[in-house]
């Protein structure tokens, strides 16, 4: 089979497959990539999962772009990460088209107040997990009381506190290094 | 300016910004409604919750259905591709130097003061949410009573999903799908939506 229509249905098929997103996606990875392809190393995988975080964007897209780049060059990145939205399309698509039409209905209505309770404690729960790896000293907590207080209650653009949190982070640690 | 172009850019900035995968890109979507009205915050939440229970990455979720809600069809592909272009072009670049970026100090660094501050900016929309779901802002209007204004069965219901999902050791590892499907469920019995 050519090989970028490959990527594009191995990916599409992870991207289809995985509830969750990310943290979710790493055992079909492992399989479908790792063990039926040979497009990457165990460890090329772990690696690239890692840089995906520590890249902006979403870490299964990162992934996907990694390692379609590294099988097949700039176009194969290209391909394996069209592969891997391409299933949240068309659920997506679907569900909003199917919804919009029945909004009014009370069901519905109800549905969605007992749904966003939910959601709340969700986001939530995946805040703590975040915080024990993110908030470790006085200054990270500085700077997470800052954001929070400058998004939630002064409706401060994300864009500002992201790029003056990397910034922040490298005079912090650089100063760290001198003292 | 085009609402696609519009679209297009929004998303962008967010797949730029938002450090640490899908949950990250929240705040941009509360940004997004508050500056151009496509969608509420209510609406923001419903799309949350259908994110997080259908397959597929829950940020490429969410701008599919954010997309949808702005500019139909085209709207949902115009914002997943905004939100794909910078990790498409940012990965190209470094895979070619990965190990040297991986463990380059100042992207260390960096990333110090970034976790703090992406944590806390999931927590502020987290928070966006909690003020819709604890208090009933629109019984209040009509009332005026303080009574009226807590939404106390909201806060039972959370109190209760709080414990199942992060403190119950049998139910705590279940999917999220699980929970939000009991919670449409509660809804529907106990008409929290009060219609």
């Amino acid at each position: 089979m050519n090989k970028y229509l490959d990527l594009f249905l191995t990916f599409a098929r992870i991207g289809g497959l995985t509830f969750g997103g990310g943290y979710a996606m790493l055992p079909m990875l492992q399989k479908e990539v790792v063990e039926k392809r040979g497009w990457a190393t165990e460890e090329e995988l772990m690696d690239y999962y890692a840089l995906g975080q520590c890249t902006p964007g979403i870490i299964a897209v990162n992934t996907a772009t990694f390692v379609g780049q590294n099988t097949a060059g700039n176009v194969g990145g290209i391909i394996a990460t069209l592969g891997v939205v391409f299933p949240s399309l068309i659920i997506i698509s679907i569900i909003a088209m199917f919804l919009q039409n029945f909004a009014d209905l009370a069901v519905v209505q109800n549905a969605f107040a007992g749904i966003r309770v939910c959601v709340c404690v969700l986001v939530f729960n995946a805040v703590m997990k975040l915080w024990k790896k993110a908030v470790v000293d006085k200054k990270t907590l500085v700077i997470f009381l800052i954001v929070l207080i400058g998004n939630f209650v002064f409706d401060v653009a994300p864009t500002i506190f992201v790029i003056f949190a990397a910034l922040g982070g490298i005079f912090l640690k650089n100063k760290e290094a001198k003292a | 300016m085009s609402i696609y172009i519009q679209l297009f850019l929004e998303f962008f900035k967010a797949g730029l910004f938002a450090v640490g995968g899908g949950m990250a890109t929240i705040p941009f979507l509360y940004d997004i409604s508050d500056k151009t009205g496509w969608y509420t915050h209510a609406q923001l939440t419903d799309m949350i919750a259908i994110s997080e229970s259908t397959p597929g990455p829950i940020g490429i979720n969410m701008a599919t259905y954010v997309g949808f809600t702005s500019a139909g069809i085209p709207g949902s592909v115009i914002a997943t591709l905004g939100l794909i272009t910078p990790s498409i072009i940012v990965i190209l670049i470094i895979a070619g130097f990965y190990n040297a970026f991986k463990n380059n100090k100042y992207v260390q660094a960096a990333f110090y003061g970034l976790r703090p501050a992406s944590s806390a900016l999931i927590a502020s929309a987290g928070l966006s949410v909690a003020v819709l779901v604890v208090l009933n802002q629109a019984k209040y209007a009509v009332t005026g009573s303080i009574m009226d204004l807590i939404n106390i069965p909201n806060i039972i219901l959370m109190l209760a999903l709080y414990y199942f999902t992060a403190k119950c050791k049998k139910t705590k590892g279940l999917h999220a799908a699980a929970f939000i499907a009991a919670s449409a469920v509660i809804g529907i019995v106990l008409k929290l939506g009060g219609v």
